[in-house]
C-alpha cells in the first residue's frame, strides 16, 4: 500500500524523447501492441485498493494493484468487474507476471461478457494520471454520472499508456449474477451467426457466446427465473461446470489459441456474414469479435470489407502494424492529443502507433 | 482574422466579426430560406431551455445536409467566426446559448432516420432526430433506444451526444455514451470524421467517448448510429413511503447491497410530492417525508422474483407504506408524477432553477440537510427530486424573477449546492452539462492544470477555439474573476449577457 507518486514524478522529469519510459505493471500484456521500448517504469509498487464501498458500486485502486486482488475483494461482497477483463498472466513466470488494474485499463481489453454489459471503457468512472510534464490530473470521479469536462477517463482506456501514467482508477462494479447456465448447440457458422443476432434482439439474459468448429457455446446469466425461462426457450445441451470453459476462453487457454502463427482479432459488426478466411476461427461477442490465425493483408481486408478492423493480437512479426492505420484527420487529432498530454514524448513511444 | 489562437488564459474577443460580410458569405452556401439574419427571425433562438440567459446571434443557418455544414464551418473557420450548434434547444445549462458575434447552426431540419436494422439492432439517424422518435421507429421490432431524458419527446440525438444525456433508467441501461456506436461529424476545419463504427470498438484512442458530452466544442455531429436494445417484456414499479428521508436513503443503499440493480430508482421529497400530486393525481403518499419509486423490468417471472426481493428490503428499511403497480396504467401513473416534477415546479412558482449535482449515494442525507439550511440562508424554497440509483440530485429552487434580488440569490443558492456536491466527493453536473451556467462550478471542481488539459483537448480538435466558445470549460482568467467575485457577493456574474 505504498504511494510512489513522487518517485514517478522524478522518473518522468529525467526522461525525455531520447530517453523514454516504458510503463509496465506485471508485464502480462507485454505481447500486446507495438513492441515496448524505453526504460521500464515499474508500477507494481504503487498498489492498494484505496476505496471500496459495495453499496456505492465503485472500487478505486492504485495502478499497481493486482487485478486478482480486486476481483477477490469484489467476490467477497458478491460483486464483480462485469466486463471480465482478461489477465493473460499465465506463462513461464506467473509469480511476477500478473495483471495489474492499471495495465488492464491501459490495454482496454474486455472478456466474454462484453457484448452483454459493455467494455472496460464503459465501466471507467474516473482516473488520476501523471501527465508527461509530471502534472497530477484527476478526471471523472467516483459517481455514476458525471459530465463535467471532457471524458478524459475513458480516453485513457485502451490508450496503452501513451497519454499518461495512470496513478489511480475508479471502476463501476456490479452484483454477481444470481444464476448462470451454459448451453451447447451444434451449428455451422452461418446458422450460429444468424441465431446469435436473432437472440440478441430478444429479451434473453445472454452473457457470453463462443463458436468454434460447428459448436456454439452460450452462457446465460441473471435472475433464477430468467435463466430458467431462457434455458427452456432455447433448448440445446446443458454444459456442467462451465466456468472453466469461460475462464479459459477469456485467458486464451482454449485449444485454438495454442498455435504460434500470428493471431488476429477481427472486430466487426455482429451481423457481418461468414468471413472469407481459410482455416479455423473462434467467434465471440455475438459475432462481433472473431479470432483467426494467418496473414496480415487477408485479415485486414476481411475486416475492412464488412466495416470493421483487425488487430494483430499476438505475433512475432509486427511489420504490418498492430492496429489498423487511421484516416489522416483522425491521425492528426491523435497526434495533437498526444502532444497535449505528453508534449515531451516520454510515455510508451510507438506502442499504439509507430508515429505516436 | 485567422490565426487567432485559442488559449486557456482568457476569454476570446470576437467583437471584430463583420456581420454583413459574414451574411454575404453564408448566403452563397445555403438556400435563402435556410439563412436567418433579421432581428425578428433571430429572436426565437436567443436561448435554450435555460431562459435565464439570452443572446441573439448574428445569423442562424438551418442546415439540411452535411455538405452545407462543411461549407459553413470552413467559411467560419476562415473568417474566425464562432459557431454554436443547436438541436431542439431543450438543454438546461445554456449549452446552446448563441454567441453574440457568431453563427447559430440549427440541426432542426436534419431529422431523418436514415436506416434502421432490426437484426443488427442499430439505427442510423441525423442529428435532429428526436430521442423518442428513435424508440417509436424501433417499437414494431420489439426494440428501443434506452437513454430517456425527461425531455425525450422534444430533445434531439445530436443534443444528447453533446450532453451525454441520461434519464431515469441509466443505472441499469447506461447513458448516451453506453448506447452510441458511432458518431460522424465535421471539424471546424471542415474535415469529415468518424468516431467509432458498427463494430464494438475502433482502432486508436476512444475519441467517441471524448465526443460524447463534449457540449459541441469539438466537432459538429452530422450522423449518429445508436444501439437498439430489446424492450423488456414487462415492468412493474414499487412506490414506497418513508417517514424519514434518511431511511429512504438507507433503503437505496440496502437495495444495491442486496445485489439488485433496479431499472429505475427515484426519490422525491415531501415538498416535491406535494407540488406534483394536485397536478397529476398519481396517488402519492403526501404524509411521507420521502417516497421511492423502484422499478423492475424483464420477463414476467424475473420481475415477480425481483419485486419480491425489493419489497423485502424496503420493508426491512422501515418503509411505512408499499404499493406495487398492478398494471401498466398504474405503473405509468406512478411515474407521471415524477416526470411532471419540473412543470409542477413551474406551476407553484413563477420561476424555478434546476440543479444537477451528483454525489455518492451515502451522502444523500447530508446534502439534503445542507439544502434545507440553505433554504433558510437564502430565503428561498427548494423541492428535491433525485435519480437515487445514480446519486444524481435535481433540486428545484423556486424563485420569482420579478422580485429584485431573487435571481441573484437563486444563483448563489445553486452554486452553493454544487460546491457542496463537489465537497462531498461528487460533481457539479450529472447529466445537464456545464454549458454556460456552471462555468463557476468548473473552477471549484478542477484545478488550473486540469482546466489547462481540457483546453488542450479542445485545441486538438479546434485550434482557433471557434466551436461554442465560452462554454463548458472556463478560462483561467474567468476562474480568477470568480475567486474575486466570491468576496463581493451581489455582483452580476456575466455582465455581457442579457438576463431575465
Amino acid at each position: 500500500m505504498a504511494d510512489l507518486t513522487e518517485q514517478f514524478k522524478e522518473r518522468i522529469s529525467v526522461a525525455g524523447a531520447d530517453r523514454p519510459l516504458c510503463i509496465r505493471g506485471g508485464g502480462s500484456k507485454d505481447f500486446y501492441g507495438e513492441t515496448p521500448r524505453g526504460e521500464i517504469l515499474d508500477t507494481r509498487g504503487h498498489a492498494g485498493i484505496t476505496d471500496y464501498e459495495p453499496t456505492e458500486l465503485v472500487i478505486t485502486a492504485r495502478c499497481g494493484t493486482p487485478l486478482a486482488e480486486i476481483e477477490a475483494a469484489l467476490a467477497a461482497e458478491n460483486q464483480c468487474l462485469a466486463f471480465e477483463p482478461p489477465h493473460f498472466a499465465h506463462g513461464t513466470n506467473s509469480a511476477t507476471s500478473f495483471a495489474t488494474v492499471g495495465g488492464a485499463v491501459a490495454a482496454g481489453l474486455s472478456g466474454p461478457r462484453r457484448a452483454a454489459v459493455g467494455a472496460l471503457r464503459d465501466f471507467v468512472l474516473g482516473v488520476t494520471i501523471l501527465s508527461g510534464v509530471s502534472r497530477r490530473l484527476t478526471f471523472g470521479g467516483q459517481v455514476m454520472k458525471n459530465v463535467a469536462g471532457y471524458d478524459v477517463s475513458r480516453l485513457m482506456a485502451g490508450s496503452l499508456g501513451t497519454l499518461g501514467l495512470i496513478l489511480e482508477v475508479s471502476l463501476k462494479v456490479l452484483p454477481r449474477p444470481v444464476a448462470e447456465a451454459t448451453l451447447r448447440f451444434d451449428l455451422p457458422q452461418a446458422k450460429a451467426l444468424e441465431a446469435l443476432n436473432a437472440w440478441a434482439g430478444k429479451p434473453l439474459p445472454i452473457s457470453g457466446s463462443c463458436w468454434h468448429e460447428d459448436v456454439l457455446t452460450l452462457r446465460l446469466s441473471g435472475a433464477e427465473a430468467a435463466v430458467a425461462a431462457a434455458k427452456q426457450k432455447l433448448g440445446g445441451e446443458l454444459l456442467a461446470d462451465a466456468s472453466t470453459f469461460w475462464n479459459d476462453l477469456r485467458e486464451q487457454r482454449h485449444e485454438f489459441f495454442a498455435g504460434t502463427e500470428t493471431l488476429w482479432r477481427l472486430s466487426v459488426p455482429s451481423v457481418a456474414p461468414v468471413l472469407d478466411l481459410p482455416g479455423e476461427q473462434v467467434i465471440e461477442w455475438g459475432g462481433s469479435q472473431r479470432w483467426w490465425r494467418g496473414d496480415a493483408a487477408v485479415a485486414r481486408e476481411a475486416a475492412t470489407k464488412v466495416g470493421g478492423h483487425a488487430v494483430l493480437f499476438r505475433g512475432t512479426d509486427k511489420s504490418a502494424g498492430v492496429f489498423q492505420p487511421l484516416p489522416a484527420p483522425l491521425l492528426k487529432i491523435h497526434q495533437r492529443l498526444k502532444a497535449a498530454f505528453d508534449p515531451r514524448g516520454v510515455f510508451n513511444p510507438g506502442r499504439l502507433y509507430p508515429n505516436l | 482574422m485567422t490565426g487567432r489562437a485559442h488559449t486557456h488564459e482568457r476569454e476570446q474577443d470576437f467583437s471584430d466579426v463583420d456581420c454583413d460580410a459574414l451574411v454575404a458569405e453564408l448566403a452563397r452556401l445555403v438556400p435563402k430560406a435556410n439563412l436567418l439574419h433579421e432581428q425578428e427571425d433571430l429572436m426565437p433562438y436567443e436561448c435554450d431551455g435555460l431562459a435565464a440567459y439570452r443572446q441573439v446571434p448574428l445569423a442562424v443557418v438551418l442546415a439540411e445536409n452535411e455538405a452545407q455544414i462543411v461549407a459553413v464551418l470552413k467559411t467560419c473557420n476562415r473568417l474566425g467566426v464562432p459557431v454554436v450548434a443547436r438541436g431542439a434547444g431543450t438543454g438546461l445549462s445554456g449549452g446552446a446559448l448563441p454567441h453574440g458575434h457568431g453563427v447559430l447552426l440549427s440541426m432542426a431540419k436534419m431529422k431523418r432516420i436514415l436506416h434502421l436494422d432490426p437484426v443488427a439492432r442499430v439505427a442510423v439517424v441525423e442529428p435532429g432526430v428526436r430521442n423518442l422518435a428513435i424508440s417509436e421507429a424501433a417499437a414494431p421490432h420489439g426494440l428501443y433506444y434506452a437513454p430517456d431524458p425527461s425531455s425525450q419527446l422534444a430533445c434531439t440525438i445530436g443534443g444528447n451526444i453533446a450532453e451525454n444525456a441520461g434519464g431515469v433508467h441509466c443505472l441499469k441501461y447506461g447513458l448516451t455514451v453506453h448506447n452510441v456506436l458511432r458518431v460522424r461529424g465535421v471539424t471546424i476545419e471542415g474535415e469529415v470524421v468518424e468516431f467509432g463504427n458498427h463494430a464494438l470498438d475502433a482502432p486508436g484512442y476512444d475519441l467517441l467517448a471524448l465526443m460524447i458530452g463534449s457540449e459541441g466544442l469539438l466537432a459538429v455531429v452530422t450522423e449518429v448510429t445508436v444501439k437498439l436494445v430489446p424492450k423488456p417484456e414487462t415492468a412493474r414499479v414499487i412506490m414506497a413511503s418513508f417517514g424519514d428521508i434518511t431511511h429512504a436513503g438507507d433503503a437505496v443503499a440496502a437495495l444495491i447491497a442486496a445485489g439488485i440493480i433496479p431499472a429505475g430508482l427515484e426519490m422525491m421529497d415531501k415538498p416535491a410530492t406535494a407540488a406534483v400530486e394536485p397536478f397529476v393525481n398519481a396517488g402519492y403518499d403526501l404524509d411521507a417525508a420521502a417516497i421511492l419509486l423502484c422499478e423492475s423490468d424483464g420477463t414476467p417471472e424475473e420481475v415477480e422474483e425481483e419485486i419480491g426481493r425489493m419489497r423485502a428490503v424496503l420493508e426491512k428499511c422501515g418503509a411505512t407504506g408499499i404499493r406495487v403497480s398492478s398494471d401498466e396504467a398504474e405503473r405509468l401513473k406512478f411515474w407521471a408524477g415524477r416526470k411532471a416534477a419540473f412543470p409542477a415546479a413551474g406551476r407553484i412558482s413563477p420561476d424555478y432553477y434546476c440543479m444537477d449535482g451528483t454525489i455518492p449515494r451515502k451522502k444523500l442525507g447530508e446534502i439534503l440537510r445542507g439544502i434545507a439550511d440553505m433554504e433558510k440562508e437564502f430565503g428561498l424554497r427548494c423541492i428535491n427530486v433525485f435519480h437515487a440509483g445514480d446519486g444524481n440530485l435535481h433540486p428545484l429552487i423556486l424563485y420569482d424573477a420579478n422580485v429584485p434580488g431573487e435571481i441573484e440569490r437563486t444563483e448563489e443558492f445553486g452554486a452553493k449546492i454544487l460546491e457542496m456536491s463537489v465537497a462531498l466527493g461528487g460533481t457539479i453536473t450529472g447529466e445537464h452539462g456545464v454549458g454556460y451556467e456552471k462555468l463557476r462550478g468548473m473552477c471549484v471542481q478542477f484545478d488550473s492544470d486540469e482546466l489547462t488539459a481540457f483546453h488542450a483537448v479542445k485545441a486538438a480538435f479546434d485550434a482557433q477555439g471557434l466551436l461554442n466558445p465560452g462554454k463548458a470549460v472556463p478560462s483561467l482568467h474567468r476562474c480568477a474573476e470568480f475567486g474575486r467575485m466570491h468576496v463581493h457577493h451581489g455582483e452580476l456574474k456575466f455582465p455581457d449577457i442579457e438576463r431575465f
